[in-house]
């Protein structure tokens, strides 16, 4: 789907929300309920500049005190991947927009990612892996790395990692392979209303991060869940 | 410095022994109980029983502390999934312990041979380190090793209260390689070692403020810093994210149009800049007359 049109779908009787350099900002309502806006479009990278200015979004979001959810978009690549970057701290600038998220949601707004296209790495984790419930929509691609890359650091020629990508979930790119960690919560019905969709979500409890007790439940993820228990047990009785 | 006591040469389990206080190290799900990553079978890459991480406890001076440190040697130290459970699993017991966490990062970033469960389970770690932080606990990071500290290692590391680096203490996103990979020879060298060491090392960052401590390569360096960190306050709220957006946008605003490393050390005021890595850690400390600069 078009972000135009994913936009018409959550907001039918209209919105504020507009894309500036492939950043998004705005605000739109469903059923009453003010729903803020942020993220990423064009499959565009996310660099320091864009890190702060969308961390600076979220910041300015929960000095107003409502608890209105935030709603993250995202169709983007990777991290920005350039000297620059590297050089101003990116890591920060990345590190500090998903804190900002995760502040936002002990303060009370709920925040719900929505992948609608690309996603990879250092850009991935910041936006989308931060927020507390994460959808996809059909066609979304997330990655981890792009399979060169991987042939590079893994020193595995490429065609042998294209083999196992085709038979190993756990480490193969796309939105199923994915799931099944746990990542993402569910993949909307793009033909049906997505404010409905968006709604019924809301209306879901949430509470603790519950990510590696589904990948668990959908095998993508045998030993996490039970793993990080076993350590806070062990560490609760010394 | 001897190098025996190198921490860039030590491995996880002898940098935890020399830090803490002698004997009081008692690890969680040790290798004894073997497990082994479920994935890397499919590789035909061997095992290790602790995954490349240990977690448990210890003490400091008498404080009780819990620890993580990751084995560099062992795939890169890299995060796959019972690797990163066990920092997930430590991090999350911290808040009910009151206990302040030191991660040991020695780290290449996610691990690609299960590069979506590493990828998912540094979300999680981020999370627990965070909401760790709200409920007062302390997250220190000590970075010096082989590996460095990169990929999703770097942005955990930018979630901590504070960082203690050594000049081998590389942080960055984007490893030398991928850069070159993704972007050309022109824009990043990766054969290039002394552009490496200056624009992700451990003086850089903490020239620029990316690390609050830094400490000559030598475990008991760390210690010595370990104390004097932990003597602070790693409490994260709006507040200090506030601080923290301000701080980074000068930074930007700042040395946004920096080519080099050492225009920014230039700007800072740092007298011959151009000797910076070359210099040993008391010289390097004595040249600087501007450090930044608060907030995480």
């Amino acid at each position: 789907m078009e972000l135009a049109d994913i936009l018409a779908s959550l907001f039918p009787g209209g919105h504020e929300v507009a894309v500036t350099d492939n950043l998004i900002a705005g605000s739109g309502i469903i059923n009453a309920i003010k729903v803020h806006v942020i993220g990423i479009a064009g499959q565009s990278p996310l660099g320091c500049e864009g890190a702060l200015i969308l961390a600076g979004h979220v910041l300015e979001i929960t000095r107003k005190g409502s608890a209105a959810p935030i709603l993250v978009l995202i169709d983007s690549s990777s991290q920005q991947m350039s000297r620059r970057d590297e050089l101003l701290g990116l890591s920060e600038c990345l590190a500090h927009l998903a804190k900002t998220l995760l502040l936002a949601e002990v303060r009370g707004h709920r925040t719900i990612g929505l992948l609608y296209g690309g996603s990879a790495a250092g850009a991935f984790i910041a936006t989308a892996l931060a927020t507390g419930t994460l959808v996809a929509l059909p066609g979304a691609h997330p990655a981890v790395m792009d399979l060169p890359s991987m042939a590079r650091v893994t020193k595995l020629p490429i065609e042998v990692l294209k083999a196992k990508a085709e038979k190993t979930p756990v480490f193969a790119p796309g939105l199923e392979n994915l799931a099944q960690t746990g990542a993402i919560h569910s993949v909307w019905n793009p033909d049906q209303s997505l404010a409905e969709q968006f709604l019924a979500l809301l209306a879901e409890q949430t509470g603790g991060d519950a990510r590696d007790r589904l990948g668990e439940g959908r095998g993508g993820r045998p030993k996490a869940a039970s793993i990080a228990e076993r350590v806070e047990k062990e560490a609760s009785h010394a | 410095m001897t190098f025996e006591n190198s921490w860039y040469e030590a491995g996880a389990r002898q940098r935890v022994a020399a830090l803490l206080d002698p004997g009081s190290f008692a690890e969680f799900i040790g290798p004894e109980q073997r497990e082994i990553s479920p994935h890397l079978a499919i590789f035909d890459l061997p095992e290790q029983f602790d995954d490349g991480i240990i977690v448990g406890h210890g003490t400091l001076e008498g404080r009780r502390i819990l620890v993580a440190a990751q084995e560099g040697r062992f795939m890169g130290g890299a995060f796959g999934e019972v690797h990163g459970a066990k920092l997930t699993g430590l991090l999350r017991a911290a808040p009910s312990l009151g206990e302040p966490v030191l991660i040991l990062f020695d780290t290449g970033g996610v691990r690609l041979q299960e590069a979506n469960a590493g990828e998912i389970a540094i979300a999680e770690i981020m999370r627990a380190l965070v909401e760790a932080r709200m409920a007062g606990v302390q997250v220190v990071g000590l970075i010096g090793g082989r590996a460095g500290c990169y990929g999703g290692g770097s942005l955990v590391a930018g979630c901590c209260s504070a960082l203690i680096v050594s000049e081998q203490g590389r942080i960055s996103v984007s490893g030398p390689e991928v850069i070159e990979t993704n972007k050309g020879v022109e824009e990043f060298d990766s054969r290039d070692r002394a552009l490496v060491w200056r624009t992700m090392g451990g003086k850089h960052r903490y020239l620029i403020g990316g690390a609050d401590a830094f400490a000559d390569d030598d475990v008991l360096a760390f210690r010595e810093a370990a104390l004097i960190v932990l003597a602070g306050n790693g409490r994260l709220d709006a507040d200090v994210l506030e601080a923290e957006q301000q701080r980074l946008e000068r930074r930007l605003h700042r040395f946004g149009k920096a080519h080099d490393a050492v225009d920014i050390w230039t700007d800072l005021g740092v007298s011959e800049p151009t000797e910076i890595p070359g210099l040993a850690t008391d010289e390097f400390l004595r040249r600087i007359t501007e450090t930044a600069n608060g907030a995480r």
